[in-house]
């Protein structure tokens, strides 16, 4: 077995909790991640699944570093990142890329969408031949060079993502953190930026964490999956044993709440929250 | 008997002249559930806002009839369709948090309309909301009445909504994406109650949701819309066993199904899209001959 891109140990995040915070003086911290252990194996496309609050997003911050763990190893290409300061940081950070939610506020108004995907490169010493690369970029994700000149306001959500998954690949990345980057689409454009996804990470050789909701979105693009609830992993592996034989009642719970475009009139009175399924 | 809800011919422009509903139809049968399904900018929210008599001051319906239960709502009064329209119908919205104020506890907020709107008296009020509390199995009312929204999480929050939706015996709801903010497993628990509900109570309901799967859980009839236009209607079951129009059946196949993830998640193809803007373009023309 190769070894993995990331490593992960015992992996425990506390944040300042803010419901709590006294008037004066600092909030108590609250503990996000409750001890984590798992590999993402190289050039494969792994899933986080959690509903909200499981600390799947906390997660995705703390493998890219914008969040400092309080406990735990994470290691990443064979080395040591948990404690690196900003400064060290730097020269790892092109290997660390990122696709957020919402493009409308991941992406600079002023800028044009050209000087947006260049702005990574430049800082990372790729100046040169920038309208060049610019372009291949903007190639990559189906966007017409005319785009280049173009703000924000003038694109549609499909079109923002489009984007953000350019600047994010402008680089080529080791490893790419999608969360939640087709909420808030509609169906038939979100089909559109998944398959666009599915299709770089595996010509480019990507190493994906895919965080996201919905489970049939992960089961398409996904090799293996890890389900969290209230900071815990509480199953992981590989993507078809999980749906074929769920181990947790969670995890079956989760399944089985998922409403399938099909007509099933059983499926509003199956038991579900924690019962086991007959 | 006459419909619970019938949309006829219903015409709507923004004060540009750009048509934002585009002869619109449909019928809600008492009890039944209509499931209008659409992708952002479908005008399916905006056909509930228009029953309701809630449209922006933006959109003006230029034509079409309403009726709520036989009463044509375009012949009342201002004043009294308002009554009629408060006395038989409700709301359940998207987003609860929105919906309710937040700075009044949850027991006023739900026997004000009851006691405003229909002249019950607070006592008859507040036994009534505390039965439908009861309904949406929260077992605790008097924590809940006494609390404010932000002390409730989300899927107690669409609890109390639904509660308050069903408390004055409308005839019909307009529930507009009332699971989309929701983890999956409460949605299903929320659908399931509002199933139940609407079964017991017999209330009909317009149901309004992107989601394809949501419609095949909870839906009898189903009018799929495309640029405020009903391209398809039909019963749920005969929907999913034969989609007869293309953009519905670019719709089936854009949604993801994890029992068939590669047949699924087809980006809709070009040639649908384009035969949809001919279509919309082509029914405009039609329309704006004898409408000038």
């Amino acid at each position: 077995m190769a070894e993995p891109l990331f490593s992960v140990r015992g992996l425990k995040v506390a944040l300042p909790d803010m419901t709590r915070k006294p008037l004066i003086g600092r909030a108590p911290l609250a503990e996000i991640l409750k001890g984590l252990d798992f590999d993402l194996p190289r050039g494969s496309v792994t899933g986080i699944v959690g509903e909200s609050g499981s600390g799947k997003s906390t997660l995705g911050r703390a493998l890219v570093r914008l969040l400092e763990p309080s406990v735990g190893s994470i290691s990443f290409a064979g080395r040591d990142i948990t404690y690196l300061a900003e400064a060290q940081l730097r020269p790892l950070r092109r290997d660390l890329q990122m696709i957020f939610q919402d493009p409308m506020s991941s992406l600079n108004p002023r800028r044009t969408i050209a000087s947006i995907i260049a702005a990574p490169l430049k800082q990372n010493g790729l100046g040169d031949n920038l309208r060049d690369r610019v372009a291949e970029a903007l190639q990559r994700v189906g966007l017409p060079q005319s785009f280049a000149g173009r703000y924000r306001h003038q694109l549609s959500g499909g079109q923002r993502q489009r984007v953000g998954i350019a600047r994010a690949l402008a680089l080529s990345p080791k490893f790419v953190l999608a969360d939640e980057i087709v909420s808030g689409l509609d169906v038939s454009t979100q089909a559109q930026i998944l398959t666009l996804l599915e299709r770089l990470a595996a010509e480019m050789g990507l190493t994906v964490a895919f965080i996201s909701h919905d489970l049939s979105v992960i089961r398409r693009l996904c090799q293996q999956v890890i389900v969290m609830r209230e900071g815990r992993i509480v199953e992981a592996s590989a993507t078809d044993a999980l749906f074929d034989n769920p181990r947790q009642d969670y995890t079956r719970d989760l399944i089985a709440a998922i409403p399938l475009p099909e007509i099933d009139a059983g499926w509003l009175d199956i038991p579900s929250a924690g019962k086991p399924a007959p | 008997m006459s419909a619970c809800l019938d949309i006829i011919d219903l015409s709507a422009v923004l004060a540009n002249g750009q048509r934002v509903l585009r002869s619109v139809s449909l019928t809600v049968q008492p009890g039944e559930v209509r499931a209008l399904v659409g992708e952002s900018g479908a005008g399916k929210t905006m056909i509930g806002k228009a029953v309701l008599g809630v449209l922006p001051s933006s959109v003006r319906i230029v034509e079409g009839d309403m009726r709520l239960e036989g009463e044509d709502l375009g012949r009342l009064q201002p004043k009294a369709r308002r009554t009629l329209i408060g006395a038989r119908t409700a709301l359940i919205p998207q987003d609860p948090l929105t919906a309710l104020n937040p700075s009044r506890r949850i027991g006023p907020q739900m026997t004000d309309r009851l006691v405003r709107i229909l002249g019950w008296s607070g006592d008859k009020a507040d036994k009534r909301v505390r039965q439908l509390l009861d309904e949406v199995q929260i077992r605790e009312p008097d924590r809940v009445l006494r609390s404010y929204p932000h002390e409730l999480s989300g899927g107690m929050r669409q609890r109390v909504l639904i509660a308050a939706a069903f408390a004055a015996e409308p005839r019909l709801i307009v529930a507009d994406e009332p699971t989309t903010a929701l983890d999956v497993t409460v949605q299903k628990q929320i659908l399931r109650l509002i199933a139940e509900l609407q079964r017991e109570h017999g209330t009909a309901i317009l149901f309004v949701t992107h989601d394809l799967g949501v419609v095949a859980k909870i839906s009898q009839k189903v009018s799929v819309l495309y640029a405020g236009k009903v391209v398809e209607e039909a019963d749920t079951a005969t929907l999913f066993a034969s989609p007869q129009h293309p953009y519905t059946r670019a719709l089936m196949a854009a949604t993801p199904r994890y029992t068939d993830p590669f047949a699924s998640l087809k980006p809709v193809d070009e040639t649908v899209l384009a035969g949809l803007a001919a279509e919309i373009a082509a029914a405009d023309q039609a329309w704006s001959r004898p409408h000038g």
